[in-house]
């Protein structure tokens, strides 16, 4: 498996109050694997998407990415974890502003020095159509241009999965053809995708629909990408 | 791609916060390297002006001993030759001449050998000089009816081993005459009168002015002529001397001493008023000297002090400003940076969650915010010491040329501004950094 979320309770406290975000979650992904999680705000999709990306600590239950728990692992070793096995996209971008196309996706390959990390880098951003800005900033790009730089920092270190949150958020059609057609591929490679989406069209390119409601898995249903 | 091009990229895109950051640094340093550039040139130009004062106060002093040693030297020759006019003041008599009636008579009556004054000529004495040997008695001038103090002498025998000093009392050549004041005036003689004396005839050469003393009853004539005359060939009654001016406490005890083993059976004795009025004058000319050119020192050496403890009141003045100042710039500038990296962390919350998100270990964001501030250090601390050297240079008291420059540049003070800057800047920002490396990336991403 590359993902395994086993009976996983989240809850966040605040005064006066607990709300709790996840309440006994479980899902696997395997090679292969393109699943999209729906529900309405507050169901708690973005909260088992970071917990399955080791970057939020559940309170029960049992996570395991490519075979190993990343949770076990002090947080430098979770953080060099996190950059060799999984790629987040976010409906944000989260560029640095500050970097070049061709800097912000070779940004990934700081925590693993990944060789010949430009040449991948270069080659990533042409297939994504964007080897004309490689040396524009963030600001200078569509939202488009910048949802695929994100994609493309997001694979770079040609991870295993990808936890995508609200990828075609603020994207038109064509660019959120792009990225789901691109995710699909990933799948279809031998990844593992979890994608976060309110969206239902993005949904149904997804193998299997896990719909969530108050931090419960009410059911799982099958996507178009289920062939 | 690593964390350095980060940090670089990241000074080039927000280059207001690394601007008032690196001013703020170099401001602190600029404000150290300038305090201590201007206290060294303070330190220069103070000892350039002690040294130049002390070698004026040395030259001066030297100028003044030159002065009064010349002057104290004629003071003292001056005060030499106008005691010297007192006359012989030490008196070396036969051992059983009896001293009462020496002072009762005005002369001896008992003799010793003429032969006494050349051996002590021919001697190492140093203690006296200008021996005058003579042959005195108290006779009647029966040619005028007068009792009157012959005395007989063959001038000054000059010492052996001493230069030949102008002598107290000339020589009384054969068949002349010099006469007193009492008799020349009384017996109307002078100079070119011939006279005669126990049946001798002389010729004057000499009238003495007033002395006030027996030697205004006295006719001297050569001693030869007088032994002859007296029937004391070969004999003198008395050799007078006139004594050194020795510093020792007790010199009468010394000539004694010193003339009882040249001439065993002889008895000395000093004049007193006039020998101790011609030492205490010498000495005291020779004390004057020495107390001007002391005074001379004292009052260089005082002037010297004076300008010393001015220069030293300046500097503690300044140095006391700089020990003030350069804590208070050092700890505001440090609070600023730290304020600036805390801007800068704050600013930068999404890009740390996302670095963390893509596998940044808190370790490598550390690196990120303690490289800028290193960065920030080292490159103000750089502007810093230059700008502060150049400000100390050109406000320096010391002449603001090449030579100067050079004198005034300080390698340790540039080792510590490029070593202390970067390390204090790393400890403003220590605490932001930590910040930063602390933040928690899945609340971050979940606050967007």
């Amino acid at each position: 498996m590359l993902l395994e979320v086993r009976d996983v309770h989240k809850s966040y406290s605040s005064p006066g109050k607990t709300v709790q975000a996840l309440d006994g979650v479980s899902i696997s992904l395997a090679a292969g694997d393109f699943t999209a999680v729906q529900g309405p705000s507050g169901s708690g999709k973005s909260t088992l998407l970071l917990i399955s990306g080791g970057l939020l600590a559940a309170d029960r239950g049992e996570v395991q990415v490519a075979d190993q728990a990343p949770y076990r692992l002090a947080s430098d070793a979770r953080a060099r974890f996190r950059a060799q096995h999984i790629g987040f996209v976010f409906q944000q971008f989260h560029l640095v502003p500050y970097l070049s196309v061709l800097d912000n996706v070779m940004a990934a390959t700081i925590p693993t020095g990944l060789n010949g990390a430009a040449a991948r880098a270069k080659e990533l951003l042409a297939q994504f159509g964007l080897e004309h800005r490689l040396h524009h900033v963030p600001g200078q790009l569509s939202v488009g241009e910048r949802q695929r730089t994100a994609l493309a920092r997001a694979v770079l270190n040609r991870p295993q999965l990808i936890l995508a949150d609200e990828p075609t958020g603020n994207l038109d059609r064509d660019s959120a053809e792009t990225v789901l057609s691109y995710l699909g591929t990933f799948a279809e490679e031998g990844g593992a995708v979890l994608l976060v989406t309110h969206d239902d069209s993005a949904a149904a390119r997804a193998k299997s629909i896990v719909h969530m409601v108050d931090g419960k898995i009410v059911d799982v249903s099958g996507g178009s990408g289920d062939s | 791609m690593s964390v350095w091009h980060l940090i670089l990229r990241e000074i080039a895109h927000r280059k207001l916060n690394f601007l008032l950051a690196l001013i703020s640094v170099a401001v602190a340093v600029g404000c150290l390297v300038g305090a201590r550039t201007l206290l060294r040139s303070n330190q220069l130009v103070t000892a350039d002006i002690l040294a130049a004062k002390q070698q004026q106060v040395e030259d001066d002093v030297a100028k003044q001993r030159r002065i009064v040693q010349q002057e104290g030297a004629g003071l003292q020759d001056a005060m030499r030759k106008i005691t010297k006019g007192l006359g012989f003041n030490i008196l070396i008599l036969p051992e059983d001449q009896d001293l009462h009636e020496l002072h009762v008579e005005g002369t001896g009556s008992q003799t010793m050998p003429e032969s006494h004054v050349d051996k002590l000529a021919n001697s190492r004495i140093v203690t006296i000089n200008h021996l005058l040997p003579v042959v005195s008695k108290k006779i009647s001038w029966d040619e005028y009816d007068r009792t009157i103090i012959l005395t007989g002498t063959r001038g000054e025998v000059p010492l052996a081993h001493r230069d030949l000093k102008k002598p107290l009392l000339d020589h009384v050549p054969e068949g002349t005459m010099v006469v007193g004041f009492q008799l020349h005036t009384q017996l109307g003689l002078k100079k070119e009168d011939k006279v005669k004396l126990m049946g001798r005839e002389f010729t004057i050469t000499e009238t003495y002015p007033e002395r006030g003393s027996a030697d205004d009853s006295t006719v001297w004539v050569n001693l030869g002529e007088a032994q002859e005359m007296l029937g004391m060939q070969n004999l003198v009654n008395a050799i007078w001397a006139l004594e050194c001016n020795c510093a020792t406490l007790d010199r009468v005890a010394e000539i004694r001493s010193d003339i009882a083993e040249i001439l065993p059976g002889t008895q000395v004795i000093e004049r007193g008023s006039e020998a101790l009025a011609r030492a205490e004058a010498r000495n005291k000319a020779k004390a004057t000297a020495q107390a001007a050119l002391k005074y001379e020192e004292q009052a260089g050496q005082e002037s010297l002090q004076r300008e010393a403890d001015g220069r030293a009141l300046i500097e503690k003045q300044a140095s006391d400003f700089a020990a003030v100042l350069v804590p208070v710039v050092m700890i505001g500038c440090g609070i600023w940076i730290g304020f600036l990296a805390m801007m800068n962390v704050r600013q930068r919350s999404t890009e740390i969650g996302i670095l963390r998100a893509i596998g940044l270990t808190s370790t490598q964001i550390l690196a990120i915010f303690l490289g800028k501030s290193v960065l920030v250090g080292l490159v103000g601390g750089i502007l810093g010491y230059a700008g502060g050297y150049a400000v100390g240079v050109a406000w320096s008291e010391y002449a603001p040329d090449a030579e100067s420059a050079e004198v005034l540049f300080m390698p340790s003070l540039a080792i510590i501004a490029l070593v202390v800057a970067p390390a204090l800047s790393a400890l403003a920002g220590w605490l932001p950094a930590m910040w930063a490396a602390q933040q928690d990336p899945a609340v971050i991403l979940q606050g967007d």
